[in-house]
């Protein structure tokens, strides 16, 4: 099952998923990257159904790219995190996408946002937020360690812990994860554990 | 007496045959582009350049709002003359284009493919019911997938080609006389020095006159460049034709 977990801290977000893409019971790939680009300042932590995952992501960054060459400007992570929303609760009701998402941005005036979507269209801007059965591990880890004006060392330190829990625990981790960070220098990996 | 009303059409071509072939209101619409502020395309063997002329913006109006050169994409951009509303609307319907390709291709959009997208639409105009012809022309730079600099032209009429270079708009019969006698292939900033040496046969030389983008080789895609490069590449070009004398009137036959 997908592992997504997200931090906010003084002046970035960090993001972490597990890198296995499986379809019953074969892992097709060890190294599938799902904290997929935005734009240069905002990533998706996406799990979900594999078609509805890819077909979804793309969709949100042409469109949020469509923006950024009509008006000149990029949109905030508040905008993205808003219009993702919408398509999920518009598409609810028709042909739903099955996926659940975490909405990483750093934007200049407004600093680092981080959402929680769920396939259901629910939406809610965190601190702290996971998806996925390892989820259930870190969110009271990271409860406990998570403190305002977070550096990025502490928040790595959190984040591998939390990874090191789900290993332990879960009886179907995920062998591998990948950790990203996005700052006002954009988005760059920071670990691969 | 029951009251008949009449509805409006909008089923009915305007734009139609004249009885010796022409499409009056498509070549109207060239001469929209005529009156419309001068651009020029130039392209080298790894550069390709646009140069316009900057309308003279009234006392209170910002300058930068303004805009003639347009970016579609990362690596296209296009100059048009004609009607600036006209223009706002090809251009986001290429921007539109560009996305879409993306999307579903997971690939950029060739200039070509923009191109004929772009000629595809104003031709539309010239045979559909209800509207009229875009008063637009648009010349589209970018880099080919075979790694090379390419200039497209379109017209109101909706045909399209390549060129090495051409100029579009006001005065643009002068400039483009200038390319065909001037025209060599060139690379980097002599490149750019070309396209300002065209525009300048018309156009005054200064940086509040003129605006440039310009795509090197190398995938960056289109630069526009700042007042003071504009100015400094106006200065070169005034050096380069104060050291060649004019005319070659030097040899007095005696």
């Amino acid at each position: 099952m997908d592992f997504l977990a997200g931090i906010r801290g003084q002046d970035f977000v960090m993001l972490c998923s597990d890198t296995s893409a499986v379809h019953s019971i074969v892992t097709m790939k060890q190294d599938e990257d799902k904290l997929v680009p935005i734009d240069s300042h905002k990533v998706f932590a996406i799990s979900g159904e594999a078609g509805d995952r890819v077909n979804f992501t793309e969709y949100i960054a042409a469109n949020v790219r469509l923006y950024s060459y009509r008006n000149g400007i990029d949109m905030s992570t508040k905008a993205v995190a808003n219009l993702t929303r919408q398509e999920l609760a518009t598409a609810l009701r028709k042909s739903p996408y099955h996926t659940n998402l975490l909405i990483a941005g750093w934007d200049a005036h407004t600093g680092p946002s981080l959402y929680w979507c769920d396939y259901l269209a629910t939406m809610h801007s965190q601190n702290i937020c996971g998806n996925g059965y390892g989820s259930y591990f870190v969110l009271s880890l990271f409860d406990k360690m998570w403190k305002k004006d977070l550096s990025q060392d502490e928040a790595l330190e959190m984040m591998k812990k939390g990874i090191q829990e789900v290993k332990a625990r879960l009886v179907t981790a995920p062998p591998r994860y990948i950790v990203k960070v996005i700052d006002k220098d954009g988005t760059r990996v920071v670990a691969e554990v | 007496p029951g009251k008949k009303t009449q509805t409006m059409s909008y089923d009915r071509a305007i734009t139609v045959f004249s009885p010796d072939g022409h499409l009056f209101q498509v070549e109207y619409a060239l001469e929209a582009v005529r009156k419309g502020s001068l651009a020029v395309g130039v392209r080298g063997s790894d550069t390709v350049v646009l140069g316009v002329e900057k309308k003279a913006v009234a006392k209170l109006q910002l300058s930068q709002t303004v805009r003639k050169i347009a970016r579609i994409d990362e690596h296209i951009c296009l100059a048009f003359a004609g009607l600036t509303a006209d223009a706002r609307v090809l251009i986001n319907r290429a921007r539109t284009e560009a996305q879409s390709h993306r999307l579903t291709l997971d690939e950029p959009a060739s200039v070509e493919h923009m191109t004929k997208y772009i000629a595809g639409v104003q031709q539309k105009y010239t045979q559909s019911g209800g509207v009229r012809p875009f008063g637009i022309s648009m010349l589209i730079v970018g880099f080919s997938s075979e790694g090379a600099p390419v200039l497209y032209q379109t017209d109101p009429s909706g045909t399209f080609s390549s060129w090495k270079g051409s100029a579009i708009g006001r005065n643009s019969k002068t400039v483009r006389e200038y390319l065909e006698k001037n025209y060599a292939e060139t690379s980097g900033r002599e490149t750019i020095k070309l396209a300002v040496k065209a525009l300048t046969e018309v156009v005054e030389g200064t940086s509040s006159n003129i605006e440039l983008a310009v795509i090197e080789a190398g995938g960056k895609g289109p630069r526009f460049l700042s007042d003071d490069e504009v100015t400094d590449i106006l200065k070169e070009v005034d050096e380069e034709k104060g050291a060649a004398p004019a005319g070659g009137n030097g040899g007095q036959v005696a």
